[in-house]
């Protein structure tokens, strides 16, 4: 059982920082919701309220890191172009994608997409953390500030899921190969 | 921005406004740097800042740099201050919503 190195980044960038990001957002959405109403039956405690401001923050780091691993690391290998007189395209996943009219749209729509679109989530959450971290329960008495705050942090999750679900049919189609293979398992014949 | 009423709060509002704004200035800049980048040849070879990222590298650093500018700038004005949170919210989500709208490709294409 091995991986490409490539791939394995691939899988930190979308499983480990992406999806763990979309599921964090639907957890991050009601929690400020609930946190900034001012319905008294839900009161929260300081305990709630700091374990939303780290979770807030986690996020923040969930949202820069796959952004830059995206374009850092993945990208470079998506977009790299094949030297002159090559066949074979699967080490090219860009020219890959463009060499068919059943794919070339997974490029020219979805990648051209996502690389900027999945940029709204990390600036949007690190307003939003910042915003809750600076006002916390009080924010329930600021209510333009709490509508913008939910505003974007839905943006932000919309925008991670345009993001993820262009990365996970783009990779489909024409996914980033190459790299040292990485051991990660000796198997048995049985 | 006009000063408003304050609220009941013991933290006035401009911080948060101004952390609101910066984030809609940010989003909105990106998806004009992308779109110029697109269709603009001189623009796109200008923002190429790290070449196995091309012109991707250029549009987000600008973007983050506009945006932490203008953020650092408007909390440096209007920390201590209420301002019309309303008003600054309602341009924010504005910028944000044609932020969204021009970082899809068919709107791009219609320019």
């Amino acid at each position: 059982m091995e991986i490409a190195a490539r791939g394995l980044w691939t899988l930190i960038h979308g499983m480990g920082f992406g999806a763990l990001y979309l599921l964090a957002c639907s957890g991050a959405l009601a929690e400020l919701y609930r946190f900034t109403t001012s319905s008294q039956l839900y009161e929260s405690t300081p305990g709630q309220e700091r374990f939303l401001k780290i979770y807030l923050l986690t996020m923040v780091i969930l949202a820069w890191a796959a952004v830059l691993t995206g374009a850092y690391v993945i990208y470079p290998w998506y977009r790299a172009a094949p030297p002159p007189g090559t066949v074979g395209l699967s080490m090219f996943p860009q020219r890959l994608l463009m060499s068919s009219p059943a794919t070339i749209g997974w490029h020219s729509l979805g990648m051209e997409w996502k690389e900027h679109v999945a940029w709204l989530a990390p600036i949007s959450i690190t307003m939003v953390a910042f915003v809750f971290i600076k006002y916390g329960r009080d924010i329930k008495n600021h209510r333009q500030l709490r509508a913008a705050v939910l505003t974007f942090a839905m943006v932000s999750f919309v925008a991670a899921g345009i993001a993820g679900f262009c990365g996970a049919m783009i990779n489909k189609y024409a996914p980033v190969q190459g790299g040292a293979m990485i051991q990660l398992n000796h198997g048995e014949e049985k | 921005m006009n000063v408003a009423n304050s609220t009941a709060s013991p933290l006035t509002n401009g911080s948060g406004a101004a952390a609101i704004l910066a984030a809609g200035v940010g989003s909105f800049t990106l998806a004009v740097l992308a779109c110029a980048g697109d269709k603009l040849a001189t623009v796109k070879n200008s923002l190429v800042f790290y070449k196995p990222t091309g012109p991707l590298s250029g549009v987000t650093t600008a973007a983050i740099l506009v945006w932490l500018l203008t953020w650092g700038i408007l909390e440096w004005r209007w920390r201590k201050r209420t301002v019309a949170a309303g008003r600054i919210s309602a341009i924010a989500l504005v910028l944000l919503g044609l932020g969204l709208l021009l970082t899809f490709p068919p709107v791009v294409d219609l320019f």
